[in-house]
């Protein structure tokens, strides 16, 4: 059985202009210890998916849709009673069970409150423990994920620190309580390239050391070819393709997949290649197509690509993908 | 903490300085002079007699310097209008009356002010806000005479619950105190409400959140901290300004305050009242400008360093 199973997650926003479909009917699933790539550009739906996980969605928006599962238990935000019966349930998963990191450790840390405050805060929250106990646990923390002279740092602030230490803090936060799923939501967008280096082998120690499950969600190939087991790519609120690293690096099957590999700089190419950018810009979820999300921007798309959306034709066991283009009855109407 | 708190003593020092040098100059450019008001027209010798009196005959210069003087050993002078008392003392026999009264409205205007804030920022229904929202644009558009004068008539003369005017019982001051601090309520359920509602969409309000901890918690610890620091540095000038009375209710409640002394003080051109009491009041309000300022960066460490 697997750690998280998300089926036919749906989830809007209420604007003033109508409802933005950010999320459309995504599952996927994710076993203890592995690590899963979502991949996607800006708005594709991948932070609001795990943002719908979690239930830390922005006050307009709504999980409308799905079942989710996780560590053997029910967390559909509509299999309870009330949404006090959830939040309480939830409360009780969030930054014990599931930690989540985020994105921009410039504002997601609180101003006015000491390092210290901010992270003893989950450690209480969960365990029948001390004060001192859980300050020992997050100078430990603070030890583990490398900032020097953790006894001086724990009673400064946040304007007190660099913003690769203070990344460093917020995933601090989210182990707190050594989770069984860590949700890293972009987690090195924000950093110098120097501290992306430094913060994502943190990531990958944990997933070593830590035995802990990892969602990575980010818009770059690169960090999650170095990080994950499988990889989703998120397009207009769907997984287009899913696939094991090795199935989505070497034998890409979505056109927006190939799109995405061939506008990665890679300084060992030679001079001469030139980089494909893909045209335009992705589709508008108040209004999301009526196909396939990707066809204003696909150079193989079809008529049927407009009109109807492409069913998962299933390459192996980990490798799926959401295209008119590998179905064999398009091809028959095609012709 | 102690560099900030000393450098924004001595600027408020400064501030107090200039002060009282432009309200001098400034009082003795007005047209008239404090013996004009006399109805019975003074001969030239009791006039050159008066000035002398009080210093008025020397140059301008002079007399600032004296003034300064004496200012800096505590003495105020005599009022020329209230012969043969201290302006040090007008002071001490009509500031405590009126600072009670203020003392009392601000207390009522931050509690009431910060639950009105707090609920309607937080309120989920839309008739708690809209109802908080009402109150709070009432409360500024309404002038606190005509809501002193509402209250009269409904609470003392309709219900004869208490009566018009005087200090004499307890519940006397209630009216008062309303009339004083309605505009306060409204102002601090705005700030309070818009700065709260601003606080609790910051990402940081999130990773509370994501910490597993309860909503009691996330608005108390994480949010009403970061929301309360605009209410901080606006509560020194409100306390000041209720403090120091206002003209319209003391005279509507027939209450023996300081707001009336200043206003009668500048119609007769009584030189050291006005200065006494320009100095009081400008000290009272550096001072609690200076202590809203260090209670700021006491919540928010960032303020001391200029951040």
């Amino acid at each position: 059985m697997p750690l998280l199973e998300i089926k036919n997650m749906v989830t809007s926003f209420y604007t003033e202009q109508g409802d933005v479909q950010a999320v459309r009917g995504v599952s996927l699933h994710v076993d203890q210890g592995e690590a899963l790539g979502i991949v996607g550009e800006s708005g594709s739906g991948k932070s609001q998916t795990m943002y719908s996980l979690i239930g830390l969605l922005a006050d307009n928006g709504q999980v409308k849709e799905g079942q989710f599962t996780f560590d053997g238990e029910d967390i559909t935000p509509s299999s309870f009673a009330s949404k006090r019966e959830y939040e309480e349930k939830m409360r009780k998963i969030r930054g014990n069970t599931m930690g989540m990191i985020f994105q921009d450790p410039m504002t997601f840390l609180n101003p006015v409150l000491k390092i210290g405050t901010q992270l003893v805060e989950p450690i209480m929250n969960h365990n029948n423990c001390t004060r001192a106990e859980a300050t020992a646990r997050a100078l430990e923390l603070m030890n583990h994920v490398g900032i020097p002279s953790p006894e001086k740092r724990i009673e400064q602030y946040p304007f007190e620190f660099s913003g690769g230490m203070r990344q460093r803090i917020v995933i601090a936060i989210a182990l707190a309580n050594s989770p069984k799923l860590v949700i890293a939501d972009e987690p090195t967008t924000a950093l110098d390239v120097t501290i992306q280096a430094q913060v994502l082998e943190l990531i990958d120690e944990l997933k070593v050391q830590g035995n802990s499950a990892i969602i990575m969600i980010t818009h770059d190939l690169g960090v999650v070819a170095k990080l994950c087991d499988r990889i989703a790519i998120m397009y207009g609120g769907k997984i287009v393709e899913i696939g094991t690293d090795k199935e989505i690096f070497y034998e890409p099957k979505h056109p927006y997949t190939t799109g995405l590999l061939g506008c990665i700089a890679n300084p060992e190419d030679d001079e001469e290649k030139v980089l494909h950018p893909i045209p335009g810009s992705p589709p508008d979820l108040l209004n999301p197509p009526k196909g396939c999300p990707f066809v204003d921007r696909c150079e193989k798309a079809m008529l049927v690509c407009r009109d109807y959306e492409p069913a998962v034709t299933t390459f192996s066991e980990t490798h799926q993908c959401s295209c008119w283009l590998l179905d064999e009855r398009a091809v028959n109407y095609h012709e | 903490m102690l560099k900030y708190a000393i450098k924004r003593i001595v600027i408020g020092i400064l501030t107090l300085f200039i002060l009282v040098t432009i309200t001098f100059f400034g009082v003795h450019a007005m047209p008239g002079d404090p013996f004009a008001q006399d109805n019975k027209v003074l001969s030239a010798e009791a006039y050159a007699a008066m000035e002398a009196k009080y210093g008025l005959d020397k140059p301008l210069g002079e007399q600032y310097v004296i003034y300064l003087r004496n200012v800096l050993h505590g003495d105020f002078g005599e009022s020329i209008s209230k012969k043969g008392q201290q302006v040090s003392d007008i002071i001490a026999k009509r500031a405590p009356v009126t600072a009670r009264i203020g003392a009392i409205a601000f207390v009522v205007a931050l509690s009431i002010g910060l639950m009105f804030g707090i609920v309607s920022a937080l309120a989920k229904k839309r008739w708690v806000n809209s109802l908080i929202t009402l109150f709070a644009t009432l409360g500024v558009s309404i002038p606190g005479f005509l809501f002193a004068m509402l209250m009269m008539i409904i609470f003392a003369v309709k219900l004869n619950l208490v009566g018009i005017v005087g200090l004499d019982k307890p519940q006397q001051y209630i009216m008062p105190v309303f009339a004083l601090s309605l505009g306060s309520i409204s102002s601090i359920t705005r700030l309070s409400r818009s700065s709260l509602r601003d606080v609790i969409s910051q990402d940081y309000i999130t990773l509370a959140r994501s910490k597993g901890s309860d909503e009691v918690k996330v608005v108390t610890k994480h949010a009403l901290k970061n929301a309360l620091l605009p209410v901080v540095t606006y509560c020194g000038p409100m306390f000041a300004g209720l403090v120091t009375g206002s003209l319209v209710i003391e005279s509507l409640f027939s209450i023996p305050g300081i707001g009336a002394e200043f206003t009668q003080s500048i119609t007769n051109r009584d030189y050291t009242l006005v200065m006494g009491l320009t100095i009081f009041f400008g000290a009272i309000v550096i001072a609690m400008n200076l202590i809203s300022d260090l209670a700021a960066a006491i919540i928010d460490p960032r303020i001391k360093l200029g951040k």
